[in-house]
Formats: C-alpha cells, sequence, structure tokens
C-alpha cells in the first residue's frame, strides 16, 4: 500500500513539474506561431520578418548617384555601359557622402576583364540594351597592353577613348 | 527464374543499377508541365521567383561581389550566398566543372581547374548562376530542429538568427548546396532574395549588379511581373526536380551537364 502510495506521489510530482513546462516556455521563448496553420514550413518566430527587414542596404542603385553626379550619370546612361551600375565599379553606396565619405574606385585590369576577357564561354552578342545588340568587345589581357590600367587610354564613363 | 544461375543473377544486378544510374543523371533537370507552371504562379498572395537566363550569363562575377558587400557574408572566405559555375564539354566528351573563389572576381583566364584548353577543343561552354531556390516546399526547413528556418507568407526562406543554433541539418538537408555557416556569427547563412531590399521596392542587390540582365526576381504571381510572363510564355526549366522541393528559381538555357 505504502509503495503504491509513493508510485503516486513521484507520477504526480512529475505531472506537475511537467505541467510548468509550457508556463515557462511562454515566459522564456519568444511568440513563435504557425502562419496559416502551416506548422511545416511557416513555423517561427514572427518578429524575425521585422527584423530581417529592417537590415540595411548597401548598394543604393545609379538613381542615387543621378542628383549630385548627374554629368557622369547622363554621359554613362547614353553610352555602351548603360546597364553597368556606378556600385558595380565604384563599390556600394551605403550612406554616401556621409559615410564613407569617398567611395573608392576600382580601377584595376581586372576589373575590366570580368566582361572584356576573351572567353571561349561568353555569348558574343549581346542583347540586353534597347538600341540592339551590341557585340561585346573582348580582349586577350596578355596581347592587349599588358601591365596598363585600361582607363589609361580608356573612359569607362562613355565606353570609348579618352 | 528458379534455374537462373548465380551469375545471370548478379549480371541482371548489374544492368539494373547501371541503368537506374543513367536515368537519374538524365533526370537532373526537366522542363516544367503547364499544370505545374499554373500551380505555382497563380494565387492570391505575394510569391517571391527568380529567373536566371544562362544564356546572357558572362561570368562576370558582379553578382556575387555585390551579394557578399551586401549582405555582410566574409568578402575573404570561400562560402557565398550566390555564385556561378562554369561548364565545358570538352569535343573529347569530358565534363569540366569550376568556380574559384565561386565566381567572386569573375572569369578572366581561361584555365578551368588549372587546365589549359584549346578553343578549337571546347564543344559547348556557359555559365549558370545558383543561389537558393526558395522552393516551396523547403526540405532544410524541415530538418530545422528549433524552428529558426521559416518560410515566410510572400514565400522566402530565411534564417532566425537569435534562434538557429548552428547545428547544421538544413545545410545537409538542402539539395541544392545553398546554406553554409557564416564563419563569423557562426550559425547558418543564405540567400534571403535580399528581403530587406524587396519588400522595400527594391531588387536584390545581385539582380541590381547584373548588367546584362541574366538575373530577374519577382512577384510569380502577379501577371504583370516579369518573371511571371517568362515563366509562363518561355522554356523554362528548374534544377532537381525529383526532390519535389518544387524549387522557384526558374532557369532558362539549362543543359544536361548541368547539377
Amino acid at each position: 500500500m505504502l509503495k503504491i502510495v509513493k508510485i503516486l506521489t513521484i507520477v504526480i510530482g512529475v505531472y506537475c513539474i511537467a505541467g510548468l513546462v509550457p508556463v515557462a516556455r511562454s515566459i522564456v521563448v519568444p511568440s513563435f506561431k504557425a502562419v496559416k496553420g502551416d506548422y511545416t514550413y511557416q513555423w517561427h518566430r514572427v518578429a524575425n520578418e521585422a527584423e530581417q527587414k529592417s537590415l540595411k542596404v548597401k548598394y543604393q542603385g545609379s538613381d542615387y548617384c543621378k542628383d549630385c553626379h548627374p554629368d557622369n550619370y547622363q554621359k554613362v546612361k547614353a553610352s555602351k555601359h548603360a546597364m553597368v551600375q556606378c556600385e558595380n565599379c565604384h563599390g556600394p553606396a551605403v550612406e554616401h557622402p556621409e559615410s564613407p565619405q569617398k567611395l573608392v574606385i576600382d580601377q584595376r585590369r581586372e576589373l575590366c576583364l570580368r566582361c572584356h576577357s576573351n572567353l571561349p564561354y561568353r555569348p558574343k552578342q549581346y542583347a540586353g540594351l534597347s538600341t540592339g545588340p551590341i557585340p561585346m568587345k573582348m580582349q586577350d589581357p596578355e596581347q592587349h597592353n599588358p601591365g596598363i590600367e585600361c582607363t589609361a587610354c580608356h573612359d569607362v564613363h562613355s565606353a570609348g577613348f579618352k | 527464374m528458379n534455374n537462373q544461375t548465380r551469375r545471370e543473377f548478379i549480371k541482371l544486378g548489374a544492368v539494373t543499377l547501371a541503368g537506374g544510374a543513367i536515368s537519374m543523371r538524365l533526370g537532373v533537370f526537366d522542363f516544367l508541365k503547364p499544370e505545374a507552371v499554373a500551380e505555382i504562379t497563380t494565387g492570391p498572395a505575394k510569391n517571391w521567383g527568380f529567373v536566371v537566363d544562362a544564356t546572357k550569363c558572362v561570368g562576370c562575377g558582379m553578382c556575387v561581389k555585390a551579394c557578399k558587400l551586401e549582405n555582410g557574408v566574409p568578402f575573404d572566405s570561400p562560402v557565398s550566398r550566390t555564385w556561378v559555375e562554369r561548364y565545358i564539354n570538352t569535343k573529347d566528351g569530358e565534363v569540366i566543372i569550376d568556380s574559384p573563389k565561386l565566381a567572386r572576381d569573375g572569369y578572366i583566364t581561361n584555365e578551368p581547374l588549372g587546365k589549359q584548353i584549346p578553343e578549337e577543343n571546347i564543344g559547348k561552354a556557359f555559365f549558370v548562376p545558383k543561389l537558393c531556390n526558395h522552393c516551396e516546399h523547403p526540405s532544410c526547413v524541415k530538418g530545422c530542429p528549433v524552428g529558426a528556418t521559416y518560410k515566410t507568407a510572400d514565400g522566402v526562406v530565411l534564417v532566425d538568427k537569435e534562434w538557429c543554433i548552428g547545428c547544421g541539418y538544413c545545410i545537409n538537408n538542402c539539395p541544392y548546396g545553398a546554406r553554409f555557416f557564416h564563419p563569423e556569427t557562426q550559425i547558418i547563412d543564405k540567400c534571403t532574395f535580399c528581403y530587406h531590399r524587396i519588400t522595400k521596392g527594391m531588387q536584390s542587390a545581385c539582380v541590381e549588379a547584373c548588367a546584362f540582365g541574366a538575373r530577374k526576381i519577382g512577384d510569380l504571381n502577379d501577371p504583370n511581373s516579369e518573371v511571371h510572363k517568362i515563366v509562363n510564355t518561355q522554356r523554362v526549366a528548374v534544377l532537381k526536380p525529383d526532390t519535389h522541393n518544387k524549387p522557384k528559381v526558374f532557369y532558362i538555357g539549362l543543359d544536361m551537364m548541368v547539377i
């Protein structure tokens, strides 16, 4: 008889502690929700969606540059480099001109060669511009003036010679 | 069947295995049936999707650079949320696949895997940009033991940085290799379609950085969006449809050798 009471006490005790778990969890664990009742794919901490949305945008896009640098903006947009974003070469604007105050311009040959190195894998005709297909100007970096920066002769903004 | 010799039995087994292996290889990608397209591109809610036009990619890797800088992925670590693969099929039938530094610096030399390949020996060759497929049925989410990764109501698969314990089950569960350990935060990181940008009306950093229009993002359920039009009117394919994950990155210009 005593033994049964003992076992019962232990069982009830375990149940009482276990019953506290959901209560404790609701305090410690932030609010989780299965959106649309989808426990398989949408069970998550709801506040995280807002956190994800509030992350900082670093690449601002060419329109961000337009107002302060209208000359270069218009020059590029009229050139065959029209679809190349300012930030591809100038780096992310973030909060320029506050921070960073000056953007670092990548003028290495390697940057130009990303598109213009003569590789047999690239599509040779490029049809992305409204003016129709333009041939991709490709160069063999070992033949074409090795060791000199492309910008020594070429004007990137007008996609032509200086 | 009873008087089959052991030799015959083993032979049959080997043939079956080889056949299976070949059909698996052939099943690497499928063109989508109209019903499948209709199912994934209709619905009242927003459903973010992506189109990659592999025929336009020149392998400049500007997308990878922009993604890394935009999303704080360590620039010199061999991990990235998006990457570009180079596929070369030589005339001898050899397939070479590489992605040096995950194409962070683009492809500027013709030395895949350190090999010089003469131009006349190249049968076909092209680039394939890759990223998280933001599947309709993400197997990575199913594997998470703590509910740290989830699909949003508008169809983007995200990782809760506060809640992730970095166990890595989702890395194993992703058939596309799209997830990785972030070397600084020590938890899982992955492509978010730039959720902080697309929810503000901007485009993903990789889409914006692409000067060739090889990448497009938009609402699959919006009949006016470019991705909806492409998926419904052009010949698109997805990677590894046999996983039944229902990926939402659609490709133009895939080939049998793409894995």
